[in-house]
């Protein structure tokens, strides 16, 4: 599966609470309602600046603080296909893969805000157009490649009904 | 070889032998959800097309992050809850009973040795009685409840063992910043922590719970405690379930081993916007503050209105400061009254707001101006946290909100405390 979009910079640390706030994420269920307001508290016009397919490249600990798995949905509603990030926090980095939001660990120190981004998901290769350099991406466990070909846990549980058959 | 309390906990979880790094299947004892997380689980365990829940006696769900409802759109996802509830008879604990983390444990739910799941990140908390406890999704809460099962990998684990004696004025919150600031907010990503020495031996069950809660804030999965003696009896005086503690062999592989000597320790301070960024308070400087906040899963204890009240006895919060105290279980405020510490607090200008999760998450009670410095309890500073990215949060110990609501700036509570 070959994703391509354009790259959105970010540092260390985006926690949760950056990515969609408490305030919005208590009231409803509703994605889109919420997608207005990712990252609203350090970038407040993010979201007008998403194209679908868009991807999000961060520094360390993407997605540290609360277990809230709105933060990953909320993202891909407003349109961002995969996060590219240094390391992630552990409930942000599954969440994000039972959405079907892909998450990649690399090293992202060469890419910049803007640049064009292809990544192959099989072979977890990125290659960023604009800086013409090709990113390698730490492996993801069998388990969640198989969570994310099925679109995500709920597909995946439906499909199999437990976690007896999954691959280690 | 021997193994950490993490792998032997998975090892009784699965019935195989495990070690760090691998990946397994393993059933929970027990799962919690509270009213931010759970009607999400809920939407998702419907689309799984669900018709019963694994064990209903294990699933306990909790409404007490935004509780009670400030908006008729929350009141309509907490009568989710509630439906989902009578539905499928789950336990649930209602508005005003108390914060999840603080039930969890106060309730008797969860005893050393359990693998407990939690759609909240500081579900980690219960480890100060020995249980693997860990922040999940609300999807994985929906297979979980469906399934009782969940995949984990076994987690490496940091080994930090806290000597000396803790000063007088010091208090376990100060601990756990420090550690914080020490570690870095990814210190321990995908890691356990095993927490040992002689101050978490001295420190009340209680205090422990505050070191346990804030190891999410450092990355880790879980934040275990040896389940002694005092541990043992605090669990036994809540629950009549029969239990197997464990304890690590002398012999575990620990990631790393860090020795921490707390005898020389101050109260600490977290800066905004993130947690790990920590100072001793004699590096504040003079930091006047609009509103102090004392609670939640991290601070909201009986212990720590007792400090508060201590401090706050005969005297009168600052004019320019609003302090507001959530008591983190209804058993707690009612013992506080009981004792006249919130008597105490009322008199010297505090307000009292409903047991649960209070001002922290941003969503009601509490929210700050534009432009306001606040000293809270809570384990997150988070530019925005409390609902208005304009505010600074800074992160203490409930002396240091207490004397810092008297003084109308950050104050080593110290000098209170003689």
């Amino acid at each position: 599966m070959i994703l391509r979009g354009k790259a959105h910079k970010f540092g260390d640390n985006i926690n949760t609470d950056y990515i969609i706030s408490g305030k919005y994420k208590f009231k409803t269920l509703d994605m889109n309602e919420l997608a207005k307001h990712v990252m609203e508290d350090i970038d407040p016009h993010f979201y007008e600046k998403i194209k679908p397919g868009d991807f999000i490249v961060a520094g360390r600990n993407f997605g540290c603080g609360s277990s809230r798995e709105q933060a990953p949905r909320a993202l891909s509603a407003a349109g961002i296909r995969g996060v590219l990030a240094q390391s992630f926090a552990r409930i942000f980095f599954r969440n994000a893969i039972n959405c079907g939001l892909a998450a990649l660990e690399c090293d992202t120190s060469l890419i910049e805000d803007g640049d064009e981004l292809e990544i192959d998901l099989l072979t977890g290769k990125v290659v960023d157009h604009s800086q013409g350099i090709e990113i390698k991406t730490q492996p993801l466990p069998p388990v969640m490649v198989d969570i994310l070909q099925e679109g995500g846990l709920i597909e995946y549980f439906k499909k199999y009904g437990s976690f007896q058959g999954v691959r280690r | 070889m021997g193994k950490t309390m993490a792998e032997k906990i998975f090892e009784n979880k699965t019935g195989f032998p495990v070690k760090a790094g691998d990946l397994v299947i393993a059933r929970v004892d027990r799962a919690m959800g509270q009213d931010g997380t759970t009607p999400l689980a809920i939407r998702s365990f419907e689309e799984m097309k669900g018709e019963r829940v694994f064990d209903p006696e294990k699933i306990i769900l909790i409404l007490d992050h935004n509780a009670p409802s400030p908006l008729e759109s929350v009141s309509r996802l907490h009568d989710l809850m509630r439906d989902f509830s009578r539905k499928f008879g789950v336990q649930l604990m209602e508005v005003g009973e108390g914060v999840c983390h603080e039930l969890m444990v106060s309730r008797g739910f969860v005893v050393p040795g359990d693998l407990v799941v939690g759609a909240d990140s500081h579900t980690c908390t219960y480890g100060a009685i020995g249980a693997f406890s860990t922040g999940v999704g609300s999807t994985e809460l929906a297979v979980v409840m469906l399934s009782g099962e969940l995949w984990f990998k076994v987690p490496e684990t940091i080994r930090l063992n806290l000597k000396g004696k803790l000063p007088a004025g010091v208090f376990s919150k100060d601990i756990i910043l420090y550690l914080a600031g020490k570690l870095g907010a990814d210190g321990a990503t995908y890691q356990a922590l095993e927490f040992h020495g002689p101050v978490i031996e001295n420190l009340e069950v209680e205090e422990r719970f505050t070191i346990s809660n804030m190891a999410v804030e450092v990355g880790a999965k879980a934040g275990l405690m040896i389940p002694d003696e005092k541990a043992i009896k605090w669990v036994r005086e809540r629950t009549n379930r029969e239990f197997q503690p464990v304890f690590p062999d002398s012999d575990a592989q620990y990631s790393q081993v860090i020795d921490v000597d707390c005898s020389s320790l101050s109260p600490q301070v977290a800066l905004p916007h993130q947690v790990d960024n920590v100072v001793p308070i004699e590096e504040i400087g003079e930091v006047p503050i609009q509103e102090a906040f004392l609670g939640t899963c991290t601070n909201g204890r009986l212990v720590d209105i007792e400090v508060a009240a201590r401090i706050l006895e005969g005297r009168k919060v600052h004019p320019e400061v609003r302090l507001i105290v959530a008591p983190a279980s209804r058993e707690i405020f009612l013992e506080a009254i009981k004792r006249g510490w919130v008597e105490t607090i009322v008199l010297a200008g505090g307000v009292f707001v409903p047991p649960g999760c209070g001002p922290c998450v941003g969503t009601h009670q509490g929210v700050p101006g534009d432009g306001w410095n606040v000293i809270s309890t809570a384990n997150r500073n988070f530019k925005g946290r409390m609902g208005n990215a304009q505010s600074f949060i800074y992160l203490a110990s409930p002396a240091t909100v207490a004397a810092s609501a008297l003084e109308g700036k950050i104050t080593d509570p110290r000098k209170y405390l003689r």
